[in-house]
């Protein structure tokens, strides 16, 4: 290995140290619902490994839950991870044109909200064994918590899964709230988005179809409704 | 009925190409408003609609879920990180059950 991805690595562990401690505790509270989705320790286990997702892994453990079609499983986890699309569309033009196809997919493996952030803020062309070292650490973390979520979930009493229930909720908060501070917009969508969820729970046609796919018909239409009335004036800043 | 396994294989697949596809095969930037803009404000909308009224039926009491969300908004606008966020949530809400269970 050259020195200089070498020092990237090493940087990347030790960047990916706080960053998989809180993976650990927002992934036992997706371990919980993993568990109520029927799912074993080991298949909290293995998903959280092979997806690397919060919002995408719990839309489609709720369509587990209710026995989906793998299509609309697919269409959810397809909403869920957006922003990643987005995230990879930034990404790509980070990366040094000559960046070999396995480390553009192993980038592209890689890329949570968490990860994207550090690699993105250093300076120049990314060096994809930062990012691989930073989830050396974090990944396990993330799946170590599902899969203790999962088993403890059931050992631990009621209270205690209470409370760490919500730990997956407060982690979309830390997501979505900072940029609603800077922009009006966003934060106007994000109250407007809690009351047509809100009101597509209670109304009567709405409430009997799935979460999931309230979720898809929500996202589309208040994300096509937002960008038809606030269209975007330049790419990239938030 | 479908296989566990095959739901993780359609998830993992899924979300590795929504990854993928722009890493690998985007070299240029994406130029239409719309579908900018589109994407733009997907994240936001998805995570709020899954998070409201979810939240409320995650825990013991729905008071309890809603002080919940009341103390992420205010300490992830206050500037706090992902791990303190999510541990206040969670503070706040063995916190309230003991009162209110």
């Amino acid at each position: 290995m050259k020195q200089e991805n070498r020092i990237a690595l090493s940087t990347g562990i030790r960047d990916g140290i706080p960053i998989a401690l809180g993976y650990l505790a927002v992934s036992f509270s997706l371990g919980i619902a993993a568990r109520n989705a029927g799912l074993t320790p080991f298949q909290g286990l293995l998903a959280s490994l092979l997806c690397n997702a919060s919002a995408g892994e719990y839309a489609g453990f709720t369509m587990i839950a209710a026995k989906a079609t793998c299509l609309e499983l697919a269409l959810i986890t397809l909403i869920a991870n957006a922003r990643y699309f987005l995230m990879s569309c930034a990404m790509s033009q980070r990366t040094a044109p000559n960046l070999k196809l396995r480390h553009r997919l192993g980038l592209a493996f890689g890329l949570t909200d968490e990860l994207f952030g550090i690699a993105l803020a250093r300076p120049g062309f990314l060096n994809p064994f930062y990012t691989y070292g930073a989830f050396m650490v974090a990944s396990p973390a993330w799946g170590l918590g599902t899969a203790l979520g999962a088993l403890a979930g059931s050992l631990m009493p009621a209270r205690l899964v209470s409370a760490c229930s919500v730990a997956l909720y407060g982690m979309f908060l830390a997501v979505i709230i900072p940029p609603a501070r800077k922009n009006k917009v966003i934060a106007g969508l994000i109250a407007v988005c809690f009351a047509c969820s809100y009101a597509a729970s209670c109304l009567p046609m709405l409430a009997r179809v799935s979460e999931g796919t309230r979720t898809i018909l929500l996202t589309v239409l208040l994300s096509a409704g937002a960008a038809l009335l606030f269209p975007r004036r330049e790419e990239g800043s938030a | 009925m479908v296989n566990t396994y095959l739901y993780l294989l359609v998830m993992a697949a899924v979300t590795f190409a929504v990854r993928a596809l722009p890493l690998t095969l985007l070299r240029r930037q994406i130029k239409n408003r719309f579908v900018q803009s589109f994407l733009f404000y997907v994240p936001y909308v998805t995570l709020a609609v899954m998070t409201f009224p979810a939240i409320l039926h995650a825990t013991g009491s729905q008071l309890s879920g809603l002080l919940a969300l009341g103390v992420g908004v205010v300490t992830a606008w206050l500037g706090a990180d992902l791990f303190k966020v999510s541990v206040s949530c969670c503070a706040v809400v063995l916190i309230a059950e003991l009162f209110l269970l």
